[in-house]
């Protein structure tokens, strides 16, 4: 059997001064894997697709979060769902941890095995099954990213929409609901899947809509999708998402507004949105982000509060959106509109703002960083972002900010150097501050990436007593050894 | 400008997505059920002449391959994307056809419908050949442009500027003259549901194979095999320079 590893030396190796700020309990106490498991994982999938190697492990012990790595005690392949199901089966009878893996591309530590166990890493189960153009939806595996998903569509006149930047598994996606610069017009991930094939902690297989089935839409029951959307992984594995596909867009045209502040560029969004223009995405990026945007791409911003704009339509539609665009942007003191309509026009706009997470690292090379992430609602917004600005100033941080302003989201890119315990203290203080901030205002302290690891706490604060208590009775009913993904969410 | 006219040579090959296997008996590889596409290459041809056609610069796109009757899909892809009509050049099932059957074909299309450009890309994902754009502009006696990166109309020419091994070359040519795509090119568009349903109308017309002057001779490449690589065994660890290279020794690589 395997000698048990020292946690504490290899979850501390990473940011150890912010890991120590955010006061995570220590997860030595970790009970090693019964006798003979690993040969059992093997039995099922095959020796190949077991591995306990250390660098194996630790590539599967984090994400793109600052949560320290936290390795598995062994990663798994499984190749079909059957197999998913009997691994579960097993775990659960031996009492052993699961932690489902897609693309390792969460902000949030979501697959930090932070109780050890067994990393079902699923991206062997690639299949793209029942495309059908006319229902316009997809059955997906989790192997399968977003990207790979519309270069298969290609050719079909559809697309799945939803874009959260990374090339996420779209099961992934599933798991953290995920969200995206065109939710404002296509939605975020939890309307877009109308089925889900979910392997429970046991091993049962569940269809939350049915076995085979894809209807637009249903009244039949609890929704048992919507529960297991965002879910991160605490109540089960995703092996395979039915998702509602969209037309592609005839056509689209794209442009940079510079404003005088932050308040015109948001008080501008909300016209927009008021006056019904269906505006497909629309970005904000402070003056400090447009500056490490345009610098970062060569492209040359002014250095002002941006709105990123994006329309869809039709070729006479999209004439008269831009229209009403214009007018808005004018009388909220915006800069005057150059549309770009070509693709390798359009696409260079959108990889300098995909781009934000580097630019803003660009600021300080050298430096970690980490994004929050709070939605609150859009008659708030102004408020919230220009405080979160002064805040900003008055603790002395990097912090340019990036929102999907037509959902109410932003995020700060706070760029810090994490072997500096004071400024990792300033940074967590900051966090919370804001997190609470947004809630006070009625909106959420986690918009899109979820609330695995850090966010726990704001969780509680967000939907009370009776909210917690509700998850946790759910979540003991499908899950009552607290097997699936333990440390995360609740 | 005079009423341009555009053809655009396309193939339908395997998906650049799907992992490709040999066929049970190393004739071929499998191509039952597998997804088939519009050749990345010819995507991009064909993006570059649906572009002039919307520029003003030409008036006219033709697109055409040679295959079977599965080729229909690919040819209506095409259509999707902008070209006006399309000609398939229709082979029997099992008909091999390489880049000299396909230049044959391309140039006997070329003397009737007497296009001033001929686009093709430069080589196909499923053969990597880069070779039927050169045949055909040899068989026409037409200037080619191969491997072109940007493609500028003029009176009665065009300026091509290609992708070279030392750098960027750029070359004018009279028209007629055939290029073909490389990547930069373009970034192809995606065919819209609108598009798709109007591409059901647009003309498409299907010539038996042997009216283009098809088989030009007896096939002069014959595949003898095909298989699969060895699957990669597990490597080995080792203890010092000495065991490395003593191994490296016994199994022949030193």
């Amino acid at each position: 059997m395997f000698p048990f590893l020292s946690r504490c030396n290899m979850a501390l190796r990473r940011v150890p001064a912010l890991a120590a700020a955010l006061g995570r309990r220590s997860c030595c106490s970790k009970p090693s894997l019964p006798p003979d498991f690993v040969e059992a994982l093997r039995a099922v999938v095959g020796a190949p697709s077991v591995s306990t190697a250390t660098a194996v492990r630790e590539q599967h012990g984090h994400d793109e979060s600052m949560h320290p790595c936290a390795p598995p005690d062994v990663v798994v392949w499984p190749q079909a769902v059957g197999q998913v199901q009997e691994l579960a089966a097993l775990c659960h009878r031996c009492r052993v941890p699961m932690v489902p893996f897609g693309t390792g591309t969460g902000l949030e530590g979501g697959v930090n095995a932070v109780q050890g166990g067994v990393c079902f890493d699923l991206s062997r189960m690639d299949a793209i099954a029942e495309l059908s153009l006319e229902d316009f939806s997809v059955t997906v595996e989790p192997g399968v990213t977003r990207k790979a998903l519309n270069k298969h569509l290609r050719g079909t006149g559809l697309w799945f929409p939803v874009d959260p930047g990374a090339d996420a598994s779209l099961c992934g996606m599933a798991a953290t609901g995920a969200s995206g610069t065109n939710a404002v017009r296509y939605g975020t991930m939890r309307p877009n899947v109308l089925n889900l094939r979910v392997v429970l902690p046991d091993g049962r297989l569940l269809h939350t809509a049915g076995p085979g089935r894809q209807p637009r839409k249903r009244a039949a029951g609890y929704d048992l999708t919507s529960l297991f959307v965002g879910s991160e992984g605490t109540l089960g594995f995703l092996t395979q998402a039915t998702l509602r596909l969209h037309p592609l867009p005839e056509a689209t045209a794209v442009t940079i507004a510079s404003f005088p502040g932050v308040g015109a560029a948001v008080a501008c969004t909300v016209q927009v949105l008021q006056a019904a223009v269906p505006v497909a995405r629309i970005e904000f990026l402070d003056e400090v982000m447009a500056d490490a945007c345009g610098r970062f791409s060569g492209m040359g911003l002014p250095v002002a509060a941006t709105l990123l704009l994006e329309l869809h339509g039709s070729r006479h539609s999209l004439a008269e959106q831009q229209q009403q665009m214009e007018e808005i942007v004018q009388q909220n003191g915006g800069s005057s509109l150059a549309w770009a309509e070509g693709l390798e026009e359009r696409e260079q706009l959108w990889s300098m703002r995909h781009n934000a997470w580097y630019a803003a690292l660009a600021l300080r090379p050298g430096c970690q960083g980490y994004s929050t992430d709070v939605c609150v609602p859009i008659s708030r917004l102004p408020d919230v972002v220009v405080e979160t600005k002064q805040d900003l100033q008055a603790s002395s941080l990097t912090g340019p900010m990036v929102g999907h302003v037509g959902d109410g989201n932003f995020h700060c890119i706070l760029v810090f150097n994490s072997q500096d315990p004071e400024e990792a203290q300033r940074i967590h203080a900051f966090t919370q501050r804001l997190g609470r901030r947004a809630l006070a205002a009625g909106g959420t302290c986690t918009g899109e990436h979820g609330v695995g690891l850090g966010k726990r706490a704001l969780l509680q604060e967000e939907l009370g007593q009776e909210g917690l208590d509700t998850l946790r009775s759910i979540k003991a009913a499908l899950d009552p050894y607290n097997l699936m993904n333990p440390g995360k969410v609740l | 400008m005079a009423a341009l006219r555009v053809l655009v040579g396309v193939k339908r090959v395997i998906d650049f997505a799907v992992k490709v296997r040999v066929a049970p008996g190393g004739a071929g590889v499998q191509t039952q059920g597998v997804k088939h596409s519009l050749n990345p290459f010819c995507e991009i041809a064909l993006e570059e002449a649906v572009r002039l056609r919307e520029a003003g610069a030409a008036a006219e796109v033709v697109a055409a391959t040679l295959g079977t009757r599965a080729s229909q899909e690919t040819l209506r892809t095409a259509l999707a994307m902008g070209a006006d009509r399309a000609v398939l050049a229709e082979l029997g099932e099992g008909v091999a056809a390489g880049p000299r059957e396909v230049a044959t074909a391309l140039a006997a299309l070329a003397r009737r419908l007497q296009p001033h450009l001929v686009l093709l890309g430069k080589q196909a994902i499923d053969d990597d050949c880069n070779q039927t754009g050169q045949l055909l502009a040899a068989m026409l006696d037409w200037p080619q442009g191969t491997f072109a990166s940007r493609v500028e109309l003029e009176a009665g020419a065009v300026r091509v500027q290609r992708e070279v091994d030392g750098g960027l070359e750029t070359l004018r040519l009279r028209l007629p003259a055939v290029l073909t795509a490389d990547l930069r090119l373009n970034e192809p568009r995606y065919a819209t549901l609108p598009n798709i349903m109007k591409a059901k109308k647009k003309p498409l017309e299907l010539l038996p194979a042997a009216e283009l002057g098809l088989p030009a001779g007896p096939p002069r490449l014959r595949l003898l095999r095909l298989q699969e690589p060895p699957p990669r065994a597990g490597g080995e660890k080792v203890d010092s320079v000495e065991s490395l290279l003593g191994k490296l020794r016994q199994a022949g690589r030193i």
